[in-house]
């Protein structure tokens, strides 16, 4: 029964047989090494078996360190995540820092230069309408802040006051649509009214139809309002329009971005002569307007 | 009952081959009477017979004559197992297929054991060619008479047995 068995897998006896006396020459023949071939074959195969069983060990070992390596850079990765937050959250507090000290600075050199009385004062709170261009000042009339002191920037006039408490300020924007300046053409010395349209322009009015205006003339303070010192910088033409022969719109820029003022100076005095800090000496007086 | 008649059958060619071969000149005999033994089983008991028989008469040539044991083992078997696999599959029993069989048979043979002993650089053969193809005819000669003898066998055996029998 077994040998029929055995001769219905003729194919497996076959090949058992062949390879049996394959194995037996090979542990007879030599190779010209002088090594028996069976022996050859042998440590052939096993050493392809130990070099895929290595590789596959080492290629397991490199995945697994891979695998150790991904966490600890993960976990690298996430700290330093943390850390970059922290660092950018810094930096910002040091660009606000410098920043802040940057507007001081300037504002500093403006009080400095100023031949005027002056006390330095901090927007904490913009208007509250947008129909009235105003912000609010941290200090008043307890520092000497009075009512038409104008308030200025480094880099121009900003408005004037309108409503001094004892602790804090109302501003008038010099853009708001009831503020007006008298000011004049730097380059021509053409008077004229600066007046505010409520929007981010102003208008230049009242200016002679003779008067020379060009883009980009820079319009100053006359003083002749009483209020503003003369030869503070309102802003520059924009653009301008001429009707029958007359000045019909005349826009100018201000020269001070409203809407980014941190620290601005109160002119309390508007008199030149000896500079005096009114926030400490004249706290409660109001300012000399020329009239 | 088929496997011994199958051992016996090489173990006579073995015999003959072995002696036989002293009375031939030069010590040598073109005719492989081992082979013509396997071919034979292989035709009459199929692959895995002939198969093994070729094996087997192979390993024992192999011990007695070779210097390497299973070349001769290895070629038998390969003979073996296609010409019973051919005995299987087609009718080999009418005189010339067989003698096809018996050719073709020689040749794989000589082919396999020549190309074996000479691709492992351990002998080369002169004059190859020659030497298959009288090979070849002697073996067919010798299978051929073989084949008709034991087919003819039962009938002689009957007939010498109805001559003997006392005439009434």
């Amino acid at each position: 029964m077994a040998l029929l068995d055995i001769r219905q897998r003729v194919g497996w006896l076959f090949m058992t047989v062949t390879i049996a006396h394959l194995i037996l020459i090979s542990a007879q023949v030599t190779t010209r090494r002088g090594v028996p071939l069976l022996e050859e074959a042998i440590f052939g195969a096993v050493a392809e078996v130990q070099r895929v069983a290595t590789g596959g060990i080492g290629e397991a070992r490199g995945v697994w360190q891979n695998y150790l390596n991904l966490r600890q850079i993960s976990r690298e990765n996430e700290d330093l995540k943390q850390r970059l937050s922290q660092l950018e959250v810094a930096l910002q507090q040091e660009r606000a820092l410098a920043g802040q000290t940057r507007v001081l600075q300037q504002v500093l050199q403006l009080k400095t230069e100023t031949p005027f009385s002056t006390t330095p004062a901090a927007v904490i709170a913009s208007g509250a309408s947008p129909e009235f261009r105003t912000m609010t000042l941290d200090k008043g009339s307890s520092q000497g802040l009075a009512a038409d002191m104008a308030v200025i920037a480094p880099a121009g006039v900003v408005g004037r006051v309108i409503l001094p408490t004892p602790r804090a300020a109302k501003v008038q924007l010099i853009i708001d649509r009831n503020a007006a300046a008298a000011g004049l053409v730097e380059r021509t010395r053409a008077q004229g009214v600066v007046v505010g349209t409520g929007g981010d322009r102003m208008r230049f009015e009242y200016v002679a139809g003779t008067a020379d205006l060009k883009t980009g003339d820079r319009v100053v303070t006359s003083g002749m309002d009483g209020i503003y010192p003369k030869g503070f910088v309102l802003g520059q033409i924009e653009s301008i329009e001429r009707k029958a022969g007359e000045f019909s719109n005349v826009f100018i820029r201000p020269s001070v971005n409203l809407s980014a003022l941190e620290t601005v100076l109160v002119v309390t005095s508007a008199t030149e002569g000896p500079k005096t800090d009114t926030a400490v000496t004249r706290p409660q007086s109001a300012p000399a307007r020329p009239e | 009952m088929r496997a011994a008649g199958a051992l016996i059958a090489i173990a006579l060619a073995l015999a003959l081959q072995t002696t036989l071969a002293r009375f031939v000149v030069g010590g040598s005999t073109p005719i492989d009477l081992v082979l013509v033994a396997v071919v034979y089983v292989a035709l009459t008991s199929g692959a895995a017979s002939g198969m093994l028989a070729g094996s087997v008469a192979g390993l024992i040539q192999d011990a007695l004559a070779s210097d390497i044991i299973g070349i001769g083992g290895l070629a038998k078997s390969i003979v073996g197992f296609f010409v019973g696999a051919i005995g299987q599959q087609f009718i080999v029993t009418a005189a010339i297929p067989r003698l096809f069989v018996f050719m073709a048979a020689t040749a794989v043979h000589a082919l396999l054991f020549q190309g074996l002993y000479a691709g492992l650089g351990l002998r080369t053969f002169s004059s190859p060619w020659a030497a298959v193809v009288t090979q070849a005819l002697g073996n067919t000669v010798v299978g051929m008479v073989a084949f008709a003898t034991v087919e003819s066998l039962p009938g002689a055996l009957e007939r010498r047995r109805m001559s003997r029998r006392p005439k009434v």
